[in-house]
This record gives C-alpha cells, sequence and structure tokens, in this order.
C-alpha cells in the first residue's frame, strides 16, 4: 500500500500537481532503450511547444534513425523525411507556411554525414526553423556502426579496433562548422545527462523556438550530447558518465553563437 | 479570345504553373531547362508563391515533399542528371502520397552525356524510376502548346490522385519558341481540399496529420502497396490519353511520342505522297500507356513502326500491347539527334511489305 514514506495511495488526490506529463506527448510508450536520452529531449520540446502555446502552429519533421517514428510519440503535426533531407524538408514547409513553427529532429549520421549539404546550406539561407541535432556518437538504428561523431579510439561495429582517425577521419565539429554560417543565429550546445543539464538544454529550446516565434535573424540550432546505452554497450548511468568524463572535453557544452545584442 | 504569345516551351510552362497557382517552385540550374528556374526566379514571387534555388536537385525535391505536405500547389524542374538525383524523394512522394508537379527537360545520356534532346529517359519516367512499386503520370507534350497545356492538367491530376505527375519533355521542347494561347483557368475552381492530411499544424487542437512512407510492418506495407497499385489501375482505367491521325485506313503504323513524333508525323505526310497508307499513334500519357488502342489499329496493320530519340524504351510497351502477329520494327537515334523524317519513311519503306 504504502509507495514512500508518508505517501499512500489513499491521499492521492488530495496533494497537489508539481509535475505533470505534458499532454502533447502521445499517451504511448516510446520505442527508445531504457536510458537513452531520445526520450527525455522528446518531452522537453512537446513541453516547450505547450508552455509558448503554439500546438496549433507547429509542425515537424521527424528524421531517418532511431528517432524515426518520432511522429507516434511527438502529438504535433509531422513529416517524416529522407535520411539526411530534414532542413530541406523544413525549408519548403517553413516557405509556403511562414507563419508557422517548423522544427527538425535529427541524428549525427542524418545531420553530420548523409545530411551535411542540406545542413549547411538550410542555415546559410537563414531558414527562420529550430533544427534539433542529438549528437550520441554512434549510428544506433542500424546497430551501432560509427557516427561522423565517434570519438577517437570508441569501438563500434564499422570500427572494431576503435576508430582511427588516419583512417576514418576526425569526429566532426558540425556545430562549430555551423557557427561561423551568417545564417545562424543562435548556435548552443546542450546536454542531458544529469537533472541540472536537462533543465539548461529547456531553457536553450524554449530560447530556440522564441527566436523562431519573434521571427528574427536566422535560423537557430540546438546540438544535445546523447547517450546510447545499447550502443555503446554500457549501462545508462555508465554511459551518463562517459558524457562527463570524454564527450564533453571534445564537445564542450555551452552558446558558440548568441544572437546580436539589440541597440 | 485568348491573345496569342512566342514563347520559348520552358517559359509556356513556367508561366501555365503560375497561372495554375503554383504556391512554391524548387530547382537547381541544369541545362536545357534553366529557363524555367529563371522564369520563376523572375515572376513567382510578384504572383503569389515562393521559389528558392535549392543547393541540389536532392535539397529541391526534398522542399517540393515538404511544401507539398502542407497542401500547396507545388514543383520542381531538371533535366535528366537532375532527375536522376531527385529519384530517393520522388519515390518518398509516391508512398506518401503527395502531389507535384515534376518537369524533366530530357538530355542524351547516360551519364554526363550531352545538352541536346533526347528521349532516354523513358524507363525512368515510365517504370517509376526510383526504389520500390510506383508509377507516377507522365505527360509527354510534343509541341509548346502542351507544355503549357499539359501544366494545367497535371496540376489537376496531381491533386486528384494524390501522386506526382511528369512532364517528360526534351531539350528541343524546352529550347524551342511556338506561338502559345493560355486557356482561362482560375486555380480556386481548381484547388482539391487537403486538410483531412495536410501537415498546418493542430489548429484547436484536431487530431495529429503525419506524413510517412515507413511501415515497418510488412501487412500494412503490403496493404499500402495494394492500395497504391489500385489507384495506378483506376488512373489506367480514366486517365489514359493518346492521338490518332490518319488511323482508319491505315496498314502501316507508327508509334511515337514526344518530340520524335512530329518528325513521324511528317514522315507519315511525305509517305502518304507516295502512296503509302500510313497512320501515326502518338501516346500523350505514356503512364499510363496506351495499350488497347494500339493493340486493337494494330489487327488491321502489315507492321508497326516505333520510332523514339533512344535505343528503343517504347518500343518494349508496344510489343506488350500488340497480342496479335504484326511485326513491330524500331527506329531510333541516340545521343542528342533527332529522327528525320526522310530516314523514317525510309524505314517504313523496309516494312511495308
Amino acid at each position: 500500500m504504502s509507495t514512500a514514506e508518508g505517501i499512500t495511495c489513499e491521499n492521492l488526490d488530495q496533494m497537489e500537481t508539481i509535475f505533470e506529463r505534458t499532454h502533447i506527448l502521445h499517451e504511448t510508450p516510446t520505442s527508445y532503450c531504457p536510458g537513452c536520452g531520445h526520450s527525455v529531449v522528446h518531452r522537453l520540446i512537446m513541453e516547450v511547444v505547450e508552455e509558448l502555446d503554439i500546438l496549433g502552429d507547429t509542425i515537424g519533421v521527424a528524421p531517418v534513425g532511431c528517432s524515426v517514428f518520432a511522429y507516434n510519440f511527438m502529438n504535433v503535426d509531422m513529416q517524416q523525411a529522407a535520411h539526411g533531407r530534414a532542413t530541406a524538408v523544413a525549408t519548403g514547409i517553413k516557405r509556403v507556411l511562414p507563419n508557422k513553427i517548423v522544427f527538425t529532429y535529427q541524428g549525427d549520421g542524418d545531420l553530420a554525414a548523409i545530411g551535411t549539404a542540406e545542413t549547411i546550406h538550410t542555415i546559410n539561407r537563414g531558414e527562420n526553423i529550430v533544427i534539433i541535432f542529438i549528437n550520441n556518437g554512434i549510428y544506433g538504428m542500424t546497430g551501432g556502426q560509427m557516427a561522423p561523431t565517434t570519438l577517437e579510439g570508441d569501438v563500434t561495429s564499422t570500427t572494431p579496433d576503435g576508430r582511427d582517425i588516419f583512417r576514418q577521419g576526425h569526429p566532426i565539429k558540425i556545430s562549430e562548422m555551423i557557427a561561423i554560417l551568417d545564417g545562424a543565429y543562435y548556435v548552443t550546445r546542450q546536454a542531458v545527462n544529469s537533472a541540472k543539464t536537462v533543465r539548461k538544454c529547456k531553457k536553450a529550446l524554449k530560447q530556440a523556438f522564441q527566436n523562431q516565434l519573434d521571427g528574427k535573424g536566422g535560423t537557430n540550432y540546438v546540438e544535445i550530447v546523447s547517450n546510447c546505452p545499447s550502443g555503446w554497450k554500457m549501462t545508462p548511468i555508465a554511459s551518463n558518465e562517459k558524457i562527463n568524463q570524454e564527450i564533453l572535453d571534445y564537445y564542450p557544452l555551452g552558446d558558440l553563437k548568441l544572437p546580436p545584442k539589440e541597440a | 479570345m485568348a491573345k496569342k504569345l512566342l514563347m520559348k516551351g520552358n517559359e509556356a510552362l513556367a508561366e501555365a504553373a503560375i497561372r495554375a497557382g503554383v504556391k512554391g517552385y524548387f530547382g537547381y540550374p541544369i541545362t536545357p531547362q534553366s529557363e524555367l528556374l529563371e522564369y520563376m526566379a523572375t515572376n513567382l514571387e510578384a504572383r503569389g508563391g515562393v521559389f528558392v534555388q535549392a543547393e541540389s536537385e536532392v535539397a529541391a525535391i526534398n522542399m517540393v515533399y515538404g511544401a507539398s505536405g502542407t497542401g500547396k500547389r507545388v514543383m520542381t524542374s531538371t533535366s535528366s542528371p537532375g532527375y536522376s538525383l531527385m529519384q530517393e524523394g520522388i519515390s518518398y512522394m509516391a508512398c506518401a502520397e503527395l502531389p507535384c508537379l515534376l518537369v524533366n527537360v530530357v538530355r542524351g545520356g547516360p551519364g554526363l552525356g550531352t545538352i541536346q534532346p533526347s528521349q532516354g529517359d523513358y524507363f525512368q519516367a515510365v517504370k517509376g524510376g526510383g526504389h520500390g512499386d510506383y508509377k507516377l503520370i507522365v505527360l509527354a507534350p510534343n509541341s509548346v502548346q502542351e507544355m503549357a497545356n499539359f501544366t494545367f492538367l497535371g496540376f489537376d491530376l496531381a491533386d486528384k490522385y494524390r501522386l506526382p505527375v511528369l512532364i517528360l519533355a526534351d531539350g528541343a521542347l524546352g529550347q524551342m519558341m511556338e506561338s502559345v494561347e493560355f486557356p482561362e483557368y482560375n486555380p480556386e475552381e481548381h484547388l482539391v481540399d487537403h486538410s483531412a492530411w495536410a501537415t498546418t499544424g493542430r489548429v484547436d487542437g484536431r487530431p495529429q496529420n503525419y506524413i510517412t512512407s515507413l511501415h515497418l510492418l510488412s501487412e500494412k506495407m503490403e496493404e499500402i502497396n495494394v492500395h497504391l497499385q489500385n489507384k495506378y489501375k483506376e488512373i489506367q482505367k480514366n486517365e489514359t490519353r493518346c492521338e490518332t491521325i490518319n488511323t482508319n485506313d491505315a496498314d502501316l503504323l507508327i508509334v511515337s511520342f514526344g518530340l520524335s513524333a512530329r518528325s513521324s508525323q511528317k514522315a507519315m505526310e511525305l509517305s502518304r505522297e507516295e502512296g503509302m497508307k500510313v497512320g501515326l499513334i502518338r501516346p500523350i500519357t505514356v503512364f499510363p500507356f496506351p495499350s488497347d488502342i494500339i493493340n486493337e489499329l494494330s489487327k488491321k496493320a502489315k507492321g508497326v513502326l516505333v520510332v523514339e530519340m533512344n535505343a528503343g524504351q517504347m518500343v518494349e510497351d508496344v510489343r506488350l500491347s500488340i497480342k496479335n502477329d504484326t511485326p513491330v520494327a524500331f527506329y531510333g537515334r541516340m545521343g542528342g539527334m533527332i529522327p528525320q523524317p526522310d530516314d523514317i519513311v525510309n524505314e517504313l519503306k523496309k516494312i511495308k511489305d
């Protein structure tokens, strides 16, 4: 009967609600592995949509990868794009519906390998959209192959001896590349591996959507360093620790480009 | 009465698209279709649409996908190598049932090929083109006037059946100038309400709309395929279009589409002057293919000559259409060469007995 000290099922209805799952998430379990960062980011985006009251205006674009079924979890209008083409699809939507709020949700293979050209040119045109980039250093959906963001030395199914930068190249710092584009308005790197980083990440996402609502500047881009316990063959806790101990040294958190201060 | 204008095929098509109410054009420069892109860049935004020069044909077709998914009339145009690059996106659109107008101003291939006219993309156009089982409606104009007319028709068919419609032209049709009259056309009377599926935001909390071509359950994916195939059967039943000239008394038939049908028509006239009874069948839709009429007319013919600007592609569909013993011959030129009427007459003489 007792669920925690002092709390019983009998008096649940008398308690004050201090947190509620946003109703803009579908009432269905996600298909993500236990401990995966995708679920957290989905929730944050939908909370932002709810708090900014833009449900009737929001159109999302899902990528190819683990989040290919994002429309089954995020209950907003969505289009599923071909691998790498999410920002081109978003460009098409935003250009014909300029008053709508458009976001893409993409992984590292999608945004930083097969879709690199679309990513760079969408941002170079300064399309007024939000790009959400989940960097977990691996191709999760296809079974754990090397991603463009896999760290040097990390073992994947296509780097069985660890990533060798002389054979497989360097982990790409695509957000730093994007930050130098004049079309980029807001570029930031966040994480969701602790309560503190989750809170900061939500703030950044909200800023990105608010910028689009305000219609100023250009493209808003939020990279989120995330984990892949299954692909990394780690427990969720160990994978979150790896982010702190190794990944953030190479991909440090923080803003890479802030909107210019208004005069 | 509509005014007659002298225009390039590419420009006439672009003007027709604007008059048809196109709201988004997304393209990339490639010869011999660039005038179409340039016409849109100059005129579309002032007349109620948006123009984007994409970074590639791959991006262009995916912009079309996104914009079509909002229920708007949208299009792209390109030429052969660019059309190859678009195949991925077209396959996705076919499965997600997104309407749009595509234009391929075909040039000689394979590879980078030549910028001269060709019909070498016939297979790619009518058999699908990308991965998976799908079809487009493919319209084959043979004049600048038809470049314009088929643009209106193409948008209407795309909206009616929710699929990409392709105008299969060639470098000569795109570049040559002829007089053209634009028909009266009020887009408001033609637009279809796509709000039941279009992604425009969940206004007033309406149920979610989403667009996808992904169905991991085999049972579901087969169901989608069956639905698409039924749609294509309906299109075959309702939308097959074909022109026949002098076929009533003909014992020799030419089957030819697009530009090569114009050489063929001249060859038909020349051979009739020599007393040969030659008729012309010109498929206007190359998918759906006018198989029944070709089969019917071939019954009383001594022979059929298929004339194309390729190594022999539509001839396969003609042979599949004819269910009798009438022999089918082929004459084609490739690499940007256009069949000449005299040469076609010579080919007719070879099969007349």
